[in-house]
């Protein structure tokens, strides 16, 4: 198909990377904030095929990774309950709880299904009316919109049995509490296409000019990746401060403006804990009152459920870019997909997971 | 969980109420809802996310940057090499 194979030429990749050869001068610190992108760098070896003056580091841009350790315990404790039907995204039921995961309480009996979308666990819902049906809604600004449809539709529908345990993180506010802090070593950003195709580019807007960092909206094909690279390392040059798009064929300045509206109607700013990384002050979506009957923490009792992340994983370092995953010393010892022991080496575009299968050894 | 690869609308129809359409990904067709871009015909290639169609490729767009590498990709290939100094008719690394 067309638009796959152009954004995977290499003769393309070659000469933007030597066009980011010519233009560097300084060393530069970048950070991919999609767990997407990092997956392509790691597996096309984008890494190590850039100059020397030119590090990437990898951000917090996994929804899976960022699920705190107590939300996993909240969605165990739920899925145990003898009338629930627990949906979730695949990738979720590995993720390590304080005991156990998804899986493990699906051999104890629980009700664990995978959906590819809250749209499959609407349906479920309409199929089951005996059984409380919950989706485990997780996942960045790209994946909010999907979330609220269903919860539209099942008030539309009428279906009672319906709910949703939403942990909803933002980007943008961890990318301000990334460049707040003062262990921060980025110079600029490669911001999620996909988020952005959402969300549009008004935000970065904001955060490029108060911090004064360079910002470039990119997609996740390698050929994207480089290309974004190369539009923000020109920015880094020339000391220039802006917000571009590289993903041009699906980002438009103001996002979908339909789905935004379709978040703002279900869903309100509130406070969220990143696995790892901790409380982050408006970082989060939560469901409005408006909607509340749909909020599977109300309606199961388990919002007063809450747990301390264990020591042992450094993975809150590897998703603010300040560690490798191959830093950490349980790295592919103890710590392997089949037996993970944080979240970044459960999900497919976790950090740790994709070092492990790409980069084993470097 | 960021599906970065575009597939082609090939139906409209309803279900549920919902907008939805069955949406080809060179050869693998797949389900999705279309209530987020309202704008949307059948032969246009859209990104989809956990089962929601989010965008409309811009095609001009696409081929716009595409001509632009294809300009590096003609100078390069005058050299007849590719980035990884590979002969051009190999098979190249990234894919
Ligand atoms: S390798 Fe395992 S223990 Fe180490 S940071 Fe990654 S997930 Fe955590």
């Amino acid at each position: 198909m067309k638009f796959i194979s152009e954004y995977r030429d290499p003769v393309t990749a070659g000469n933007m990377l030597d066009e980011i050869r010519k233009t560097v001068t300084r060393p530069w610190v970048i950070m991919e904030v999609c767990g997407g992108q990092t997956h392509a760098i790691v597996r096309s070896g984008i890494d190590q095929l850039l100059p020397k003056e030119i590090r990437l580091v990898h951000g917090p841009g996994c929804p899976v990774c960022v699920t705190p350790l107590e939300t996993i315990d909240r969605a165990i404790a739920i899925a145990l309950r003898p009338e629930v039907i627990f949906c979730s995204f695949g990738d979720m039921l590995r993720v390590p709880g304080s005991d156990r995961d998804l899986l493990i309480a699906r051999s104890l009996g629980a009700d664990v299904r995978v959906v590819y979308s809250t749209l499959e666990a609407l349906q479920i819902a309409r199929d089951n009316p005996e059984k409380e049906v919950v989706f485990f809604a997780i996942g960045f600004e790209t994946t909010a919109p999907g979330n609220a449809m269903a919860i539209i539709q099942a008030e539309k529908q009428g279906l009672t049995n319906f709910s949703e345990l939403v942990c909803h993180v933002l980007v943008p506010p961890a990318i301000t509490a990334l460049l707040s802090s003062e262990e921060n070593q980025v110079n600029a950003y490669l911001a999620a296409g996909n988020v952005c195709t959402i969300m549009g580019l008004g935000e970065y807007e904001e955060i490029a000019k108060k911090y004064q960092v360079p910002i470039v909206a990119t997609g996740l094909e390698p050929n994207d990746i480089i290309e974004g690279i190369l539009m923000v390392v020109r920015m880094l040059e020339d000391g220039r401060c802006e917000v571009q798009n590289q993903y041009v064929r699906s980002v438009r300045h103001d996002g979908n403006v339909v789905a935004r509206k379709a978040v703002a109607e279900v869903f309100e700013v509130t406070g969220q804990k990143w696995r790892g990384i901790g409380l982050l002050p408006d970082s989060g979506l939560r469901i409005r009152k408006r909607y509340a009957s749909f909020d599977a923490a109300l309606r199961f009792d388990v919002a007063g459920v809450e747990v301390d992340e264990p020591e042992a994983c450094i993975s809150g370092k590897v998703l603010q870019g300040l560690k490798r995953p191959n830093q950490c010393p349980v790295f592919g010892t103890e710590c392997k997909p089949e037996h993970p022991l944080g979240a970044t080496m459960v999900s497919s575009e976790g950090a740790c997971a994709a070092y492990y299968k790409y980069q084993p050894l470097s | 969980m960021c599906l970065a690869v575009p597939g082609k609308l090939i139906e409209i129809y309803e279900e549920a109420g919902m907008k939805m359409g069955k949406i080809d990904y060179n050869g693998t067709v797949n389900k999705a809802c279309l209530e987020y871009v309202p704008e949307i015909e059948t032969g246009q290639y859209t990104v989809v996310h956990a089962g929601f169609a989010i965008s409309v490729i811009n095609e001009e767009e696409a081929a716009r940057s595409y001509d632009a590498w294809r300009e590096y990709t003609d100078a390069a290939a005058r050299d007849g090499v590719d980035v990884f100094g590979e002969p051009l008719d190999k098979e190249g690394k990234i894919e």
